[in-house]
C-alpha cells in the first residue's frame, strides 16, 4: 500500500471504513509456530458458517472496504476456502491471504493463478531449514518451498514470501531478498509482536536494538520492500519508512476473527479491544460506534513520549506491543529505537502482562499433515 | 517538469479503481496496481465519477469555478499518472 503523505491526521481520526480489514478464517492450523498472533490449533465450533461467511462478505461489499487479508489459522484448510476467495473477488474486494503453503499443490496453485485481484502471501520465517523450523515447526520449511514451486510453476506471477523479523533470522534479509528474488516474488517483511503464542518468545526474540538499526537501513535501501506498515516505530531512527507510519488500529484496519468477533487489529485478539461480533450487530455498526474504536480515533495521548523529539516520526509505537508486553497505552513503544521501552518495562511498578482468554493451541505440535 | 498528459483527450475513473467518499473527500484504490491516493475535495471525486461523460478533461473541467480550475487540473493530471485515471 502507499499513500501520499500528510493525511495522517485525517486518517488517526477514523474512516467511514477501513481501507482494508483482516479476517482469519479459521483457529484451525496444521502448524504450531511458536510465534502464532492468533494462538491456533484447534478449529472453533463456533465458526463463521460458509453462508455466514458470504453475508460477511456482502457486507465488507456494501462497506466499499477495499480489500481483504485473509489469515487464520492456516485458511486453505477451510473446505469453502476457493469459494470465499472467488466470491470475495467477484464481489470487488481484493484479497491478499496467507499460507504456511502445506495445501498449495499444483492443482490449487493453478487454482490461485487463474484468479485477479488476489495477492498470496507465503510465510517462511528462515532463509534455511533449520532457522524456519525452530520456529515454525519441522517440515515447515520445505513445505513453504514446495508451495513456492507450484506457484512459479503455476504461472502465478510476483507472489510474496513473508518473513516475520526476528533476532535469529535478521542477519539473513539479503538471503531473502535473493530467495524471493530467485521466484521472481515480492518480500514482506513484518514485525514480531508479543501477541498470542508469541508473547511467549518476543523477549528472547524481538530483534536487538543494534538489530533495529540494521533493519532500518536495510528497509532505506531497499525501497518497495512491502512491509504492511509493520516497523513504523523505526521511523524514528531518520527519514520515515514508505507507509502511513500510524497506528491504524481501529482507525484504517480491524481484525474479524474466525468466530466473528471484530477486534481494533489483527495483533490485539482480546476483549479489551473487542468491539463486537459480525452476527450481533454487524461489522458496520461495530466500525462506526463502538466505543472501543471510538476511544482509538481520539488525538490520543503521547504520555511519556510527551518530549521526545522523535515523537512525530513514530506516534509512540505500537498499540499492541505495548499492551502486551504490560505497558501502558500512552507508553513509549517496547522497541523504542531510543532505549525509552526498555527503561518503561525495568520500572518497579506492578506489570501486569495481559494474557488472552482466545487460545487454540493443540497441546502438541503436529506438523505437515 | 510538464505534464504529459493530454487535456483535449478523453479521459475517465479507471474501471480498476474503487472510489469511496471520505469526511475529506475520497479514497481511491487501483485493484491492479494496489495503490491508495487520498482524492482531497468532494468536488474532485465527482468529476471523476462523471469524468467519461466528457469528450475531453477540457470540456470536463468546464464545470469547475475558474479560480479552482487549474488545482484540479492537476490534480486530475497526477490522478492520470498513478493510473487512477485513463483514458477513455
Amino acid at each position: 500500500m502507499a499513500l501520499e503523505s500528510g493525511l495522517r491526521d485525517r486518517l488517526e481520526g477514523g474512516l467511514g471504513a477501513p481501507i482494508c480489514l483482516t479476517w482469519e478464517l479459521t483457529y484451525g492450523c496444521n502448524l504450531a509456530c511458536a510465534h502464532c498472533l492468533s494462538s491456533s490449533g484447534r478449529r472453533d465450533p463456533r465458526e463463521l458458517t460458509t453462508a455466514e461467511a458470504r453475508a460477511l462478505i456482502d457486507e465488507i461489499a456494501a462497506m466499499r472496504i477495499f480489500y481483504i487479508n485473509i489469515g487464520g489459522g492456516e485458511p486453505m484448510i477451510r473446505g469453502d476456502f476457493f469459494e470465499l476467495v472467488e466470491y470475495a473477488i467477484e464481489r470487488r474486494i481484493g484479497v491478499k491471504f496467507s499460507t504456511n503453503g502445506t495445501r498449495l499443490d499444483s492443482r490449487a496453485a493453478e487454482r490461485l493463478a487463474a484468479l485477479d485481484y488476489l495477492d498470496v502471501q507465503i510465510s517462511l520465517d528462515g532463509a534455511d531449514e533449520a532457522t524456519n523450523d525452530r520456529l515454525r515447526g519441522p517440515g515447515s520449511y520445505a513445505a513453504a518451498r514446495r508451495a513456492m514451486e507450484n506457484l512459479a510453476a503455476a504461472g502465478f506471477g510476483p507472489f510474496k514470501v513473508s518473513v516475520v523479523v526476528t533476532r535469529d533470522n535478521v542477519g539473513q534479509l539479503d538471503a531473502f531478498a535473493e530467495l524471493a528474488q530467485g521466484y521472481g516474488a515480492e518480500l514482506r517483511l513484518t514485525r514480531l509482536r508479543p501477541s498470542g503464542r508469541g508473547a511467549d518468545v518476543w523477549e528472547t526474540l524481538h530483534p536487538t536494538r543494534e538489530q533495529s538499526r540494521e533493519l532500518y537501513r536495510w528497509l532505506c535501501e531497499h525501497p518497495g520492500t512491502l512491509t504492511g506498515d509493520s516497523f513504523f516505530h523505526l521511523s524514528a531512527l531518520g527519514d520515515p519508512l514508505e507507509g502511513l507510519n500510524l497506528c491504524g488500529a481501529g482507525r484504517v484496519v480491524c481484525l474479524v476473527d474466525p468466530v466473528g468477533d471484530v477486534y481494533a487489529c489483527p495483533f490485539v485478539i482480546h476483549e479489551r479491544f473487542r468491539a463486537g461480533n459480525v452476527r450481533e450487530g454487524g461489522l458496520a455498526r461495530a466500525w462506526r460506534e463502538s466505543p472501543v474504536f471510538t476511544d482509538l480515533r481520539g488525538a490520543g495521548s503521547a504520555g511519556a513520549c510527551v518530549s521526545c523529539g522523535s515523537y512525530d516520526a513514530c506516534r509512540g509505537g505500537c498499540l499492541a506491543a505495548k499492551f502486551f508486553t504490560g505497558l501502558e497505552l500512552d507508553d513509549p513503544d517496547p522497541e523504542c529505537v531510543h532505549g525509552a521501552g526498555e527503561v518503561a518495562l525495568a520500572l518497579p511498578r506492578r506489570r501486569v502482562r495481559p494474557t488472552s482468554e482466545v487460545d487454540h493451541s493443540r497441546r502438541l505440535p503436529v506438523v505437515g499433515r | 517538469m510538464p505534464s504529459t498528459i493530454d487535456r483535449r483527450a478523453a479521459w475517465r475513473l479507471s474501471p480498476e479503481v474503487s472510489l469511496r467518499d471520505e469526511p475529506f473527500g475520497a479514497l481511491a484504490y487501483h485493484h491492479g496496481t494496489r495503490r491508495l491516493v487520498v482524492v482531497k475535495s468532494a468536488a474532485l471525486a465527482r468529476l471523476l465519477e462523471r469524468l467519461g461523460e466528457y469528450p475531453s478533461m477540457e470540456e470536463a473541467l468546464d464545470e469547475i469555478p475558474e479560480g479552482a480550475r487549474e488545482r484540479v487540473a492537476r490534480a486530475l493530471e497526477d490522478l492520470a499518472e498513478s493510473g487512477i485515471v485513463s483514458g477513455a
